[in-house]
């Protein structure tokens, strides 16, 4: 009954072939697909930021892309940031400054943080925040967040 | 009750200390596992109907096509269950109380939009949507009184037939002659306040996994709940199963703040479909589902007169409470817990004699209201801590001096309140003092007078409270409810390989308990933090527990970790002692290695296990004990938690938002396990106490519609609304509890409604703007700036 396409991407490097329903949503797509279920799912109308993901080098928002919207996309995940034996920088600044409490919209802030240190000059904390005020977070009050994403942004230095 | 032991408890080594928590690296890497995660073999999927009528009789039910869907596997209403279980009854104790039975899916009538009415089984989401959209519901509209005003009226349509009124809830809180207090004060300041309706809104949207054991005949429910020990004695008598076989494991939680603290409809719907259908079954809510169906907040309005004498000092309340609970008292709470607490906790920190709350709590059609962090308290708060700053303003002086003069002071603990409550050992004068001193009070108030000579709308607010955390047997967590929320028990036992495995009743749902249960554990057991597994939310680890909420976690399961911890170590040190041939009191542990101080000879704690259960014969058997324990712990009274907020704030003059310029808190939270986990909490209570001044309300219209179902509608605080907030421990006296903890995980959203009111209507205090309804917003501020323009115009 559904129209079902076959689309090929790679996600943190590894390449997937799949059939799927044109209707299926990127972010079901990588939880119940693929059973990437690090990247959640917080409102699937496109506020909360949960579900970001990187597509293509720049965040996206899985829940508002289909899956065959990423059909030849490069696609990075939280499972591509690091290992729980080797967290990558922005999750150990995270752990280091407590930026997480249920864990539930971390995948998604650490997703945004991540492409916003690759682009963005992040000098002030209002900068910060701004770049924060896609992603919802009901635990934190957002200040351990930005303490981390302070100390990140001061140790990559200014953008080139 | 005796002090506890404090030769023993003066020397941590972890407890205190910004230990990194345990629980990160899975959270962080994606790898942990919240119950939309789980995907069992052979799992069916349910989407829910809801009903789009706020009070209708359902008259018939067309399923149309919708099994035609493919992959649609069942159709279910309530009379295809009614013979599955038995409702939930909310009982209580309480006179004139009728504790409304709790379903499933809805049977004969409808009592809110959004309430389950039919659900479909079918094997992927997408499908049991796709059937939802064919099936419709022929419902004849019944009268309704949507609003809590008009349901309490004597001829009000009823919501509960049976109940013969919508008023099931009915209580006063009296002491001495509040009337005649008011009758002869200086100055008398009241206010019609009103706390809007809020949801909990956690991250992750409530989420229920049931399967069916044929081999057993027993259920498990993953549940994103924080009372798993709750749900299943619940489930148990409602599904007619032995506890030994109902199982409800609460996995990674994506935060609750008591949204996830009640049973709801679909929890009990998934269990009753696992079993029928004997398959896996999930069910998920969508963000909309939760927003309009999980167990909404607050929402009272209360009428208050506050009686001053010449000198600010307070002689009499006079309170009358109507709370809005929704179309159904809420399992196991009921629908007294919120408006209840209103008028208990109304008379605040502060010294007062005379003192009359009454309170209602009305049916109404709209989801239940439940626990959400803070319970009664923001309400309560907000209104007492506006009365003391109207007073203020009436007697011209400052709102510090005000509570100065109020506020208990230490020599007067215990102190017991007008509505009954006791205060005891709290540092209620030394946080405002604290705050005060944070903030450099006289500059702070020297700034906002510049700003405002500029004709600019800055204004500084004040909040002072006190709650009760961690309480044990004497009180009830919800009035009269039959409920043992009092004692908590910990399991602790060391295996051969001398790993420490740790199982608590409480359940962690964001609040670190792992990290800080840990560092309790290793400080009285003298192992090493990184040997211990905290294992908690799973109703099978424990005989009894409840869960975690009411700030109740560190004081209940801080106080049963450190009693077992105890337990243990004395058998762990009483084998060494035989193995090492030393006297007992010889031996001290102290990071996984026991000493014999006279010899400094060592065992370590792997080598006293391994010697204990695998070397056979190596301790004879009337000597060698297992190296497990399990006590129980119960803080009787609980402890007091105080605290002052301070904000700043300003009003922009042409949109109307307000900006919090400064917000800073100082809090009494006892000894504390580990700082970075408590200033966490702090900042996300802060965060929701600003959301609920500010920004967050739901509005249901006259015809009982839901008009903020998204996101977009309900607003929650964002990074960029968010001000820094500056945090000030202040150390009292250590409450009378084991390991001097206190809880402290919900006041945040206690005082800073109250704060922030105070300061948006100090900010307006050149216009006379009394701020008495939250949120605040723009066009509430608007209408208020309007009506004082238009007055002095006249
Ligand atoms: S789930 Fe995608 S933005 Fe909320
Ligand atoms: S850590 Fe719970 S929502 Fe952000």
């Amino acid at each position: 009954m559904q129209d079902q396409a076959t689309i090929t991407l790679t996600i943190n490097g590894l390449t997937y072939t799949r059939a799927v329903d044109a209707r299926l949503l990127l972010s079901d797509f990588l939880r119940h697909e693929l059973g990437l279920t690090g990247t959640h799912v917080g409102c699937e109308h496109g506020v909360c930021g949960a579900c970001t993901i990187l597509m293509d080098g720049r965040s996206a928002r899985s829940c508002l892309t289909l899956a065959i919207q990423a059909d030849g996309a490069t696609i990075e995940t939280v499972e591509g940031l690091g290992r729980m034996s080797d967290l990558g920088r922005v999750q150990q600044a995270f752990r280091e400054h407590h930026g997480l409490q249920c864990g539930f919209c971390t995948p998604g802030f650490l997703m945004t943080i991540t492409d916003m240190l690759r682009h963005h000059p992040l000098e002030t904390d209002d900068a910060i925040r701004e770049a924060l005020s896609g992603n919802i977070c009901r635990c934190t009050g957002y200040q351990h967040i930005v303490d981390a994403v302070r100390e990140l942004a001061r140790e990559r230095g200014p953008l080139t | 009750m005796t002090a506890f032991d404090a030769s023993v408890e003066m020397r941590p080594r972890l407890v205190g200390q910004r230990i990194k928590r345990t629980e990160d690296p899975r959270l962080l890497t994606g790898s942990g596992r919240y119950v939309d995660d789980m995907a069992p073999q052979g799992l069916l999927h349910v989407a829910v109907l809801r009903s789009d009528q706020p009070h209708a009789r359902i008259r018939s039910i067309d399923v149309g096509e919708a099994f035609a869907v493919p992959g649609v596997v069942a159709i279910f209403d309530a009379g295809d269950i009614a013979g599955d279980f038995k409702p939930a009854i909310p009982t209580s104790r309480m006179k004139g109380y009728y504790a409304t039975p709790f379903r499933p899916l809805a049977e004969g009538k409808v009592r809110y939009v959004g309430e389950p009415v039919v659900a479909v089984v079918a094997e992927s989401r997408y499908a049991a949507e796709d059937a939802l959209e064919l099936i419709s519901i022929d419902y004849e509209p019944l009268p309704v009184a949507v609003s809590k005003d008009d349901a309490a009226m004597d001829d009000a349509p009823l919501l509960h037939d049976e109940a013969g009124t919508n008023v099931i809830i009915s209580r006063t809180f009296a002491r001495g002659d509040v009337d005649a207090a008011i009758a002869a004060a200086a100055v008398v300041v009241k206010g019609r306040f009103r706390m809007t309706r809020k949801t909990p809104m956690p991250m992750e949207t409530r989420s229920y996994l049931a399967e069916w054991d044929r081999r057993r005949q027993a259920l498990t429910l993953h549940s994103s709940t924080n009372i798993p020990g709750i749900i299943c004695d619940v489930l148990g008598s409602c599904l007619d199963l032995p506890g030994n076989r109902v199982r409800v494991v609460a996995p990674d939680v994506g935060g609750s703040f008591g949204g996830k603290g009640s049973l709801n409809h679909e929890e009990m719907l998934v269990c009753v479909l696992a079993r029928k259908l004997e398959r896996p079954v999930k069910f998920v809510a969508d963000r909309m589902e939760d927003l309009t169906a999980m167990s909404q907040a607050f929402d009272e309005t209360i009428e208050a007169e506050l009686a001053v004498d010449a000198d600010g000092r307070l002689l009499g309340l006079r309170a009358d409470v109507i709370g809005d609970i929704g179309a159904y008292s809420i399992y196991p709470w009921t629908g007294a817990l919120e408006p209840v607490q209103v008028v208990s906790f109304l008379p605040g920190p502060y010294r007062m004699e005379h003192y009359r709350g009454r309170v209602r709590g009305v049916l109404t059609p709209k989801p239940p209201t439940g626990p959400y962090r803070g319970v009664g308290r923001p309400s309560s708060t907000f209104a007492m801590e506006r009365l003391m700053d109207m007073a203020a303003r009436k007697l011209g002086m400052d709102p510090s001096e005000i509570r100065r003069r109020n506020l208990v002071t230490a020599e007067e603990f215990p102190y017991r309140t007008g509505s009954g409550i006791i205060w005891d050992r709290s540092a209620f004068q030394e946080c405002l003092q604290g705050v005060c001193e944070l903030v450099d009070y006289p500059a702070l108030l020297r700034q906002r007078d510049a700003a405002r000579a500029e004709g600019r709308w800055v204004g500084i607010g004040l909040a002072s409270y006190a709650e009760l955390t961690g309480i044990g047997s004497r009180i009830a967590v919800a009035p009269g409810m039959p409920i043992n929320t009092g004692t908590e028990t910990a399991s602790i036992r060391i295996d051969a390989t001398g790993a420490v495995t740790a199982a608590f009743g409480i359940s962690s749902h964001g609040q670190g308990l792992e990290t800080t249960l840990a560092q309790v554990v290793a400080d009285e057991l003298g192992c090493r933090m990184e040997d211990i597994e905290i294992q908690h939310g799973d109703s099978a680890l424990v005989p009894m527990g409840t869960g975690t909420y009411a700030s109740r976690s560190a004081v209940l399961g801080g106080g049963a970790a450190t009693k077992t911890a105890r337990v243990v170590k004395a058998k762990v040190l009483k084998a060494a002692a035989f193995l090492m041939d030393v006297p007992v009191d010889d031996l001290e542990a102290e990071g996984g290695i026991i000493r014999a101080r006279s010899s400094n000879a060592t065992m370590t704690f792997r080598e006293v296990a391994h010697a204990v259960y695998a070397q056979m014969g190596r301790i004879p058997h009337e000597q060698r004990e297992d190296l497990v324990g399990s006590e129980s712990y119960d803080p009787y009274l609980g402890t007091a938690c105080a605290s002052t907020h301070l904000a700043m704030v300003e009003v922009d003059p042409a949109t109307f938002a307000v900006t919090v310029k400064r917000f800073a808190v100082a809090e009494d939270c006892g000894r504390i396990i580990n700082p970075l986990i408590v200033d966490g909490q702090v900042h996300g209570a802060v965060a929701q106490g600003i959301g609920a001044a500010l920004l967050e309300e739901v509005v249901h219209d006259e015809g009982g519609q839901l008009l903020t179902a998204s996101l977009a509608d309900y607003l929650v605080p964002i990074a960029s609304t968010m001000p820094e907030i500056e945090i000030l421990h202040v150390e009292a006296d250590l409450p009378n509890n084991i390991g001097g903890f206190r809880g402290m995980g919900e006041g945040g959203t206690i005082g800073a409604p109250a704060a922030i009111a105070n300061a948006v209507s100090d900010a307006l205090a050149p216009l006379g703007i009394e701020v008495d309804t939250l949120p605040v917003t723009p066009d509430r501020l608007f209408r208020l700036v309007q009506a004082a323009r238009g007055s002095a115009r006249l």
